[in-house]
């Protein structure tokens, strides 16, 4: 009994607050290589000593690739390397190679074609929803969002500033309201209208939260009812500065959902996303798009080899 | 995680004791493992590197090179380093004696200021303040709808008067003077630390405004980034403290260490829900375990303590030790912990649990399950729930129908409550080791 165990966890746990007696500082560790050393080392070209592989490691590990995947790449790329190649060039291409076959960003057909983003919360759903809108009106396509995020305060508001912005057309209904409710809705309106392609919007959540996740699988499970067939697209929003928590969000709504697509936001910043990678190898969901602002025209197609040279830091 | 550490710690020092000594190559090996876990964690490279540095220097020392048992050693020294980084002992939220004190929250899009003001509102409220919210995001598209209807919510008003920030800033502050609010909580724009018109604009709010303290909101799952952030906005605004938000995923949590070791300033609060009252006190011995991967029973014991009727839990407690602990009391405590949150929540506090989470998955942990069981044990009568030994077949098929399941589901609660007071005469024989007990536990499989 699950319940049981939690209970005799508790109350046998009590008392237990041991606290760590403070430490002593010791003096730190002389820094490996200075930063300088290290960046002639990755654009030395040619000569690839053990120097060189450690800063592509640690290149790839603060691009936020893993510490573990970023082993097992260099090592597998220094296995076939051969001089005078350029070895950040070689990563980069071995990295670029992962995302080689997958399928880019097309509007879905369909009438209409069917959109649902999901993604945990602040992620940047509503935004990326805004600026795919922009995209697809700008195509030339009649666009509907769904504001089936009916738990966050003034979430549908945030989503009817982009379909003014964008001319969307907006199906929602009051806070609270059951967002699987308002996904049919939208089929239905999406349709009468002959919107070209409907945007389905979620409320964030947390993927350890079953019920909610459990709930997202029904909005799903609507749209396809509604419609006759699955969605088109299920787009999960990444926070481009996520660490490796991503391998068990982009887990977690693939189980739920089945995730189509990736869309890296927040790549603007300094963070390079390099979660995708291990997402891609690990589920082989694609990465779709990528945010890059808050503007309207801040969203673009993903491009394998910008983003793996960006990773190993050029 | 922790297990899988500590036991690739064993491995390294494994040869130790047919030496009697340990090699500074061991120990160099052990910090390798501990980088890889902390780098996992999401704790970032150059914070690791130092990190590992002060590791290192005690770890060198006689007390462990000499122990028996150098895993552990080891591993406690990290725990330490890690607790001592992030703070050390827990840092109370005071404000200070200013009328109104002022608050200004900051941070990058998304990453939980706007929820987190309001939160920040409703707890000083509840500590007897009047807090005004202020919403200065006038950037993202009906964020200050956003702030007006948490505002309603809590029951603290908002204040956002002004075409600009500051101007809004501004006019909230004499707002507040005026209608004897003591502190304003106010929420900025998300903005990333590379954007210098954003930063200039927070500098401006800042000079403004004159804020006592400035909190800056992390998102607890943020990668190798963070450090990065967290320097850039200290630089720009110098921050006060952060609020660790989202704390309540299984995220590790590296991004905690590498915060306050580039800043030096603690973290105060912890967002632990999507509901208002969902912030805690941040607590960095509970998180250096959560980074290592070694739960968070503290946060449990707490959470239980605010939650569970103390004289009840006690009273419970007391008769699982002299194993009189009843279907009675069952029912009781199973409708206590239900107040908690989620069983899922709390089941990821428990130390093991986290690594094992395909395990958890696997069980399939499902409150409706509970409620069967409640129904269950409501369809016994007070006697069979006291001395269930005197349920025989007609009983079970009267309670199967009562509750309106199989017989073969009540003998399966039957079956593991039996287990259930031998597992807790076990652990009570251990007398609170709250760490050993609960890391002992087996999970059952829950009755089909």
């Amino acid at each position: 009994m699950v319940a049981t165990i939690v209970v005799v966890a508790v109350v046998t746990s009590r008392g237990d607050k041991r606290r760590a007696p403070p430490g002593q500082r010791g003096p730190a560790f002389a820094a490996r290589d200075s930063l300088g050393a290290r960046v002639r080392a990755i654009f030395g070209g040619g000569q690839a000593g053990p120097e060189t592989w450690t800063a592509l490691e640690e290149a790839l590990v603060r691009a936020d690739v893993g510490p573990r995947a970023a082993a097992d790449l260099v090592t597998r790329v220094r296995a076939s390397f051969r001089p005078p190649a350029d070895p950040a060039a070689v990563l980069a291409a071995e990295v670029a190679k992962t995302f080689a076959d997958d399928p880019s960003w097309r509007a879905p057909a369909g009438s209409p074609g069917i959109v649902m983003v999901v993604g945990v919360n602040g992620s940047g759903k509503t935004t990326t929803i805004g600026k795919l809108a922009s995209l697809l009106a700008r195509e030339g396509r009649r666009v509907s969002l769904a504001a089936s995020d009916t738990f966050r305060a003034a979430a549908g508001e945030q989503l009817e500033t982009w379909a003014s912005r964008t001319g969307a057309h907006l199906v929602g209904q009051e806070r609270g309201a059951d967002p699987g409710a308002v996904a049919y809705d939208a089929v239905q309106a999406a349709q009468a209208r002959g919107s070209d392609v409907l945007i389905v919007d979620t409320a964030g959540r947390l993927h350890t939260r079953e019920p909610l996740m459990q709930e997202l699988a029904k909005v799903r499970r609507v749209l396809e009812k509604a419609s006759g067939r699955p969605p088109d697209e299920v787009l999960l929003v990444l926070d481009a500065t996520t660490g490796q928590n991503g391998i068990a969000q982009a887990r977690a709504f693939t189980e739920a959902v089945g995730v189509t697509g990736i869309v890296l936001a927040k790549m603007d910043g300094t963070a390079r996303g390099g979660i995708a990678l291990a997402v891609r190898e690990e589920f082989g969901v694609p990465v779709k798009l990528v945010g890059t602002g808050e503007g309207t025209d801040d969203l673009e197609p993903f491009d394998a080899e910008r983003f793996a040279r960006s990773l190993v830091g050029r | 995680m922790f297990d899988s550490l500590s036991g690739r710690l064993n491995a390294v020092f494994g040869k130790l004791r047919s030496r009697g000594k340990l090699h500074p190559k061991q120990v160099d090996a052990a910090l390798d493992d501990i980088r890889t876990a902390l780098l996992e964690a999401d704790a970032a490279l150059e914070v690791v590197d130092d990190f590992l540095g002060r590791v290192r220097a005690r770890a060198l020392s006689d007390e462990v090179m000499r122990s028996l048992t150098p895993a552990q050693q080891v591993v406690k020294i990290v725990r330490d380093e890690l607790t001592v980084t992030m703070g050390g002992e827990h840092r109370p939220f005071t404000l200070p004696g200013a009328n109104p004190v002022v608050i200004m929250m900051a941070g990058l899009q998304g990453s939980g200021k706007t929820t987190h003001a309001a939160k920040l509102a409703l707890h000083l409220k509840e500590k007897g303040r009047q807090p005004l919210l202020v919403a200065a995001d006038l950037q993202r598209p009906a964020a200050v709808e956003q702030l007006m209807t948490l505002g309603r919510e809590i029951g603290v008003p908002v204040s956002s008067e002004g075409k600009d920030p500051v101007r809004v800033a501004k006019n909230a502050i004499k707002q507040a003077t005026r209608e004897g609010r003591n502190v304003v909580i106010v929420d900025t724009a998300g903005r990333l630390h590379v954007d210098p018109e954003m930063m200039k604009e927070a500098r401006r709010i800042r000079d403004a405004a004159r804020p006592h303290l400035v909190l800056m909101a992390c998102d607890a799952m943020t990668g190798q980034d963070a450090a990065t952030q967290a320097r850039a906005f200290m630089r720009e605004i110098d921050t006060t403290g952060f609020v660790l938000t989202k704390l309540d995923g299984d995220a590790r949590g590296g991004a905690a260490l590498s915060i306050t070791q580039v800043t030096g300033r603690p973290i105060y609060f912890a967002g632990t829900g999507e509901r208002a009252q969902d912030l805690e006190p941040f607590h960095p011995d509970r998180m250096a375990s959560r980074i290592l991967g070694m739960g968070d029973v503290l946060t449990l014991i707490e959470k239980a303590e605010k939650e569970l009727d103390q004289e009840r839990a006690a009273e419970a407690a007391e008769k699982m030790a002299r194993s009189q602990f009843t279907l009675e009391d069952f029912l009781v405590q199973m409708r206590e912990v239900k107040k908690l949150g989620p069983l899922q929540d709390l089941l990821a506090m428990l130390p093991g649990v986290p690594g094992a989470k395909q395990q958890l998955n696997d069980l399939e942990v499902d409150e409706r399950q509970m409620a069967r069981t409640e129904a269950i044990i409501t369809s016994m009568t007070p006697e069979e729930r006291r001395n269930p030994a005197i349920i025989g077949g007609s009983r079970r098929l009267r309670i199967a129908r009562g509750s309106g399941v199989t017989t073969h589901e009540v003998n399966a609660v039957l079956k593991e409550f039996a287990q259930a007071r031998k597992m807790m005469k076990s652990m009570m024989g251990m007398a609170g080791m709250a760490g050993r007990a609960a890391r002992g536990l087996r999970l059952p499989k829950p009755p089909r």
